[in-house]
């Protein structure tokens, strides 16, 4: 069965560049306007959203996006409204694949049947949730799949060749790679090491690698982007609706329109070389 | 009764993949899962190490100081049977203190941490990291630390830095680095979120020494294993001074490191009733306690599935303890499986009952206990006069009151 993800996918290979997938925390600053804000992302060149869903204790995120969760969680946002957010997005957009993405706890008390069948309905194709290792594959991935949504895995530094059959073997759509032992918003120290590192992921699968966690200039996404099959970029775009001085649609737009930019042009920017 | 769902024995716990039933597992980030799998491994082969096994039993005897004593508290138990008397009942139980407050640095807290910070030398790692609310495990894991020079990051919340600030200079005085945390209500919750943050970015080189006996499998068997010290000695003492096993054991959970290691022992012995006392804070109706299993509701967080206290959207609050050791809004896992198969008997004491029976022991007794196990006392003084004189009371006294004194002040609202 093919998803969105993997036509998406499958388009912007044949047009011989990476992804550009970006993340927003869903319902930040409000509901209103993270719906505005995730209506101009592919316009603005994004090919894959990836939705926050917010959690009181995002063990794995940095300053930045933990502030994100609090905000939407202060405006009032839930797991049903970030689901309702989605079906709005739909009504509009019934292309760009949308990945939802955050921590089990939510889910869980949500009911995981309920949340699959709710988020089918809603329109995602997509779930990455963090603190779910593949020895937890039995909780949502197996479920999930069931369900046809793709369940995307995080590969990381610390995921060696052993390690790494078992990481991939139910995730489907993409893969995302961690690009250093850290949490998001940290700075990529050395991008020619994650390179390495796709490559070697690549070797194990045919599925696309995307990579993401501190990725956050056009020089950043365009040294990534020349090997990778995707990049990711989140915390810049969090901060910049943060620190919006005036309409935080048009600031997110304004950076994801330079990064995606950037990332498009990654494989000429290296052949040119 | 549901006959089915009893286990032949309640001591086998977890399975192989970290569960007690529904409950444990490992709930972390990719980053951290090989490291949890070595840490598996090398504990496996710990545990059936001699040399381990001599080395922990050396340190605890002329480090620690142990065994604690197993000490009746004679004059509390007339003191109760006085209460009883003038209730014009007959009871009155015989109530034992396990004096784990004796302890080098004054809690049960270096029993795990010795286990572990000698699993951490086997693992080759050398930074040590870790989370504390009362800062009694802040104290202890410093003091390893110094002991087997070790470099530490403590991780303390904001809130407690500023109530538990005898604790924050001893770290300091160990040569730990003390991090206070600023973020949600800086209590122990957030600060082993950026515990766990920590780990995740320096996962190569560094150990993390969880307080207790929570967390992603292997920890919540490790940490029991080590503090089971405790529950072991008192049988042999209950023995030696009885000839019988107790009738009743009661301990203090926040997490549920001193109870589990108290209970562990004794689960099997179903003629011994078994009694954890969750932190009741003001009162179980608003979101001022800790009461994760009486109040709370099944969740995932810190890498283990447990009860704890959430909102309907699954998100955690922060809950509210008078003792910052139990001021955490989740439980061991093995805890809320003990619950949930029957096994042992969950129940709130408020802040205002653990702040009487902090005083009634310091006068009755001349022993001042922390304010974590004042909630356990409190407990006591409630069951012990219902029960017969012949009867028998094990309370874990798991640590002692100094680094409470002046949080007691100001709630007595003498100014010191
Ligand atoms: C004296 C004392 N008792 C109890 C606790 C609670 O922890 P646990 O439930 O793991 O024993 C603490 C924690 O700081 C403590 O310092």
């Amino acid at each position: 069965m093919t998803t969105r993800i993997d036509r998406r996918f499958e388009t912007v290979q044949a047009e011989g560049r990476p992804a550009f997938v970006t993340y927003i925390m869903g319902g930040d600053p409000d509901y209103e306007t993270s719906l505005r804000i995730m209506k101009a992302l592919p316009g603005a060149g994004s090919d894959v959203i990836e939705l926050g869903m917010p959690f009181s204790d995002p063990m794995a995120d940095g300053p930045t996006i933990q502030a994100a969760g609090l905000r939407a969680l202060k405006a009032g946002q839930t797991l049903r409204k970030t689901l309702e957010m989605v079906r709005a997005f739909r009504e509009e957009d019934n292309e760009t694949p949308i990945v939802m993405m955050g921590y089990y706890n939510p889910i869980y008390v949500y009911g995981v049947e309920r949340f699959l069948d709710d988020a089918v309905n809603a329109g995602i194709d997509g779930l990455i949730v963090v603190d779910l290792p593949p020895e937890m594959d039995a909780e949502l991935c197996l479920p999930a799949i069931q369900h046809g949504i793709n369940f995307i895995r995080l590969a990381t530094p610390t995921t060696d060749d052993r390690r790494l059959p078992a990481v991939l073997k139910n995730t489907s759509g993409f893969v995302y790679y961690v690009s250093m032992n850290g949490i998001t918003g940290t700075a990529i120290a050395d991008t020619s090491a994650v390179n390495e590192a796709v490559a070697r992921i690549k070797g194990h699968t045919d599925l696309p690698v995307c990579v993401g966690f501190g990725v956050k200039t056009p020089e950043q996404a365009r040294a990534i982007g020349a090997s990778a099959d995707g990049v990711v970029v989140g915390t810049a775009i969090v901060a910049a609706i943060a620190n919006a001085a005036g309409d935080p649609v048009e600031a997110a737009t304004a950076l994801v329109r330079e990064l995606a930019d950037a990332t498009r042009n990654a494989r000429l920017a290296q052949a040119a070389l | 009764m549901n006959e089915q769902a009893k286990p032949n024995s309640f001591r086998t716990g977890p399975d192989e993949t970290g569960m007690f039933g529904i409950f444990g597992g490992r709930f972390v980030a990719e980053t951290l899962m090989p490291l949890i799998l070595d840490l598996e491994k090398e504990w496996e082969a710990a545990k059936t190490d001699p040399a381990f096994k001599a080395e922990i039993e050396s340190l605890n005897t002329y480090y620690t100081g142990r065994p604690s004593p197993l000490y009746y508290a004679e004059r509390l138990t007339e003191h109760l049977r006085d209460i009883a008397k003038k209730q014009g009942k007959t009871g009155g139980a015989k109530v034992y203190f396990k004096r784990d407050e004796l302890n080098h640095t004054g809690s049960h807290k270096i029993n795990n941490c010795l286990g572990q910070i000698l699993l951490a030398k086997r693992m080759g790692k050398t930074r040590i990291i870790a989370e504390t609310g009362a800062g009694q495990h802040g104290v202890a894991t410093a003091t390893v630390c110094a002991r087997f020079g070790l470099p530490c990051v403590i991780y303390m919340g904001a809130t407690d830095v500023e109530r538990q600030a005898p604790n924050v200079f001893r770290m300091k005085l160990l040569g730990a680095e003390v991090k206070p945390v600023t973020a949600g209500h800086g209590t122990l919750k957030d600060a082993m979120n950026e515990a766990l943050r920590d780990w995740v970015t320096n996962v190569e080189d560094t150990y993390y020494l969880i307080g207790t006996a929570a967390g992603p499998h292997p920890y919540p068997e490790i940490v029991r294993e080590l503090q089971s010290v405790i529950g072991r000695e008192t049988r042999e003492q209950m023995m030696a001074a009885e000839g019988r096993l107790p009738d009743m054991l009661i301990a203090a959970v926040g997490g549920g490191s001193n109870a589990i290691g108290l209970f562990h022992p004794f689960l099997d012995d179903t003629d011994v009733r078994i009694v954890g006392v969750e932190a009741g804070g003001r009162g179980l109706n608003g979101e001022e306690h800790c009461a994760s299993i009486t109040a709370g509701s099944p969740g995932v967080l810190h890498g283990n599935r447990t009860f704890l206290l959430q909102n309907p959207d699954g998100q955690i609050l922060e809950g509210h303890s008078i003792s910052a050791g139990l001021d955490y809004p989740g439980i061991g896992p093995e805890h809320s499986w003990l619950s949930d198969i029957g096994r042992v008997e969950y129940v709130p004491i408020m802040d205002r009952e653990a702040l009487d029976a902090f005083q009634l022991l310091t006068r009755v007794e001349g022993i001042i206990p922390a304010l974590e196990p004042s909630h356990a006392l409190a407990e006591v003084i409630k069951r012990a006069p219902d029960m017969a004189q012949d009867q028998i009371i094990v309370m874990n006294l798991c640590g002692r009151g100094d680094k409470d004194v002046f949080t007691a002040a100001k709630h007595l609202g003498v100014e010191l």
